[in-house]
């Protein structure tokens, strides 16, 4: 083979990555950006063509979005904020809880850890759905369906029940050498101090990652607070969304879509600002395993 | 009581203290476990075995539920669509995964811009706000089949569709194959290049050099995708509640939706659990499956 075929083929083979990368991408992103598009168009024009440019661009939907309410009970404002009341606390409860489990978990030897060690991992296989129905029941017993403060949704994360998080925080910590934590012993730090005064800090990637995560999914959560939210001034984005979708029966194509970007731009502002926090994230977590 | 009995009583106290610090920090974790995972695990087993009702309570002993399940049209359908579905979507989701990352670890330019895209569909893909663009796309009148009308071709009105529902619902979490993809990309960064090196010297070919060389040094990752996405494909229950509502004719009702049925609209609290925990063996006996066939076809460096 001459060098100069050589160079043909590989330009050949550059050629075909970028195509395949390029349309594979456009037709993942497109979805989103006929979406964009469409929150622009008049219900008439939204299905009428693929494109994205709206031909007479109005807010109509955005307006509609922004003002409809229901018997005055729920609004868009009032979703978001309601929301937010219980996914920050999760996040919050999330990092602090799973942080302190962790450490346990990987920092001390003690009788029973390797079994509790491997408890924490098999919860990790525990579906969701075995737990739902003992657990309505419980907090009906509880008295926390249809809390105002969103019990059941955040209280179980003070207890470092996502395991996942857990798991991943364990495998961080154990990549910190434990000299450091020996050389504070015999400066005279407690356990205590030692976890927030020198794992916190150099952990604090990881935590960054699981606080962003733990909030995407929190967000999107619906399964949750289906089951435990049932008056309609407490529903968060999710259930409203979900709400307004059923409420139209088709027609208001603009003001639904335009209602859904609303509610999806916190997430996308934050994963923007926080990209490589998730990816970092991710990658890092699995290549140990 | 004596002062010099004080410390030697206490000592033995102390000293289990000290042996035990880490205890003390999992007391939130175990007081987690016991309370929001294993009661409701071991409960969920429980009323498996009763008929509980929401509001009539328990009545009735025995193994009727699980006769129910494997006799009963409704469930085994359930049982039938997620096992398709889990069997489409998973290794869809992997290949797609696999092929992209293979694509963007060439020496890629705007690397960071393409993981971008295909990953922004994962972060999002779970929101309702999707499930709403998803119905948007696959109306009747949606944006495919006007797409597909510029071609001539009439689509079918695709969720309202027996044949097409189920694939559409798998179609949104393929879509997501973001994460998995960054996985794969972060295993492939780490084959070494030597190994490359030394197999074009000997001439394989690229495709030969994937499948000898990339595919079974990066095959920890697959084994740790294959078993997640098995367990979250087994307990989908957004796409086809908020999308489908489990419709056209139950053709996308998958077990978790119908547990959520059982449960919380006919307060049959009972069969949901036992439904419940017929899905989760069959997610069990497949993760022991993977998990004992690693040897066979995993390879650990170390």
């Amino acid at each position: 083979m001459t060098p100069m075929k050589l160079e043909t083929r590989h330009k050949i083979a550059r050629f075909f990555q970028y195509f395949v990368l390029i349309v594979v991408g456009f037709v993942m992103i497109y979805p989103l950006l006929w979406m964009i598009g469409a929150t622009f168009k008049s219900n008439a024009e939204i299905f009428t063509g693929i494109g994205f440019i709206p031909t007479n661009p109005t807010l109509d939907g955005y307006v509609a979005a922004v003002t409809q309410n229901y018997g005055g009970d729920i609004n868009i404002w009032r979703a978001f904020l309601n929301t937010y009341s219980y996914v920050i606390p999760k996040v919050i409860f999330t990092v602090i809880s799973s942080v302190i489990a962790a450490y346990g978990f990987s920092r001390f030897k003690f009788k029973g850890r390797d079994i509790l060690f491997s408890i924490m991992i098999s919860t990790l296989f525990l579906p969701q759905v075995v737990l739902n129905v003992p657990q309505y029941l419980m907090y009906n017993t509880f008295g926390w369906i249809n809390s105002p403060l969103y019990l059941p949704l955040w209280v179980p994360t003070l207890f470092a029940t996502e395991t996942y998080f857990v798991y991943q925080l364990v495998q961080f910590m154990r990549s910190i050498p434990h000299d450091l934590d020996e050389a504070a012993s015999i400066d005279g730090c407690g356990p205590v101090k030692i976890l927030y005064k020198i794992i916190c800090p150099m952990l604090s990637p990881s935590l960054v990652a699981c606080g962003l995560f733990q909030f995407m999914w929190s967000c999107n959560d619906f399964m949750g607070p289906l089951l435990y939210v049932t008056t309609p001034t407490k529903y968060p984005m999710s259930i409203f969304v979900k709400l307004s979708m059923d409420g139209d029966a088709g027609f208001n194509w603009n003001r639904i879509l335009a209602l859904s970007l609303i509610s999806i731009i916190p997430q996308l502002v934050v994963f923007f600002c926080a990209q490589d926090a998730f990816i970092d994230g991710i990658a890092a977590g699995s290549v140990k395993g | 009581m004596s002062t010099a009995s004080a410390p030697v009583r206490r000592s033995p106290f102390k000293k289990w203290c000290d042996q035990n610090t880490g205890l003390f920090f999992l007391i939130p974790w175990i007081l987690g476990f016991l309370i929001f995972k294993f009661y409701p695990f071991a409960s969920s087993l429980y009323y498996s075995f009763t008929d509980m009702n929401f509001f009539k309570g328990i009545r009735e002993y025995g193994i009727m539920n699980y006769i129910d399940i494997f006799t009963e049209k409704e469930t085994r359908t359930a049982l039938l669509i997620t096992f398709k579905y889990a069997f489409i979507t998973v290794p869809l989701k992997l290949v797609f995964a696999l092929f992209i990352a293979y694509i963007l670890n060439f020496k890629i330019k705007f690397v960071n811009l393409f993981r971008t895209v295909y990953y922004i569909p994962s972060i999002l893909g779970g929101s309702v706000a999707i499930a709403v663009l998803w119905r948007a796309l696959f109306r009747d009148t949606g944006v495919i089949n006007t797409m597909l009308g510029f071609f001539g071709i009439q689509g079918p009105d695709w969720l309202a569709d027996r044949t097409w529902a189920l694939f559409i619902i798998c179609l949104l979490r393929v879509w997501q194959f973001g994460s998995a993809m960054v996985l794969f990309l972060a295993a492939l960064k780490g084959v070494s290049v030597d190994l490359y090196e030394a197999a074009t010297i000997d001439g394989a070919s690229k495709t030969r050099q994937f499948f000898s060389i990339t595919v079974p040094m990066i095959t920890p990752v697959i084994f740790y995708n294959l078993v997640t996405q098995i367990a979250q494909a087994f307990q989908e229950f957004n796409g086809p509640y908020i999308i489908t509502g489990g419709g056209p004719r139950n053709s996308t009702t998958l077990v978790a939706l119908l547990v959520y049925n059982y449960a919380f609209k006919e307060n049959e609290m009972g069969m949901a659990c036992a439904l419940a925990w017929v899905m989760f063996v069959i997610v069990m006996v497949l993760t022991v499956i993977a998990f004992s066939s690693q040897k066979h076809w995993v390879y650990y460096a170390d």
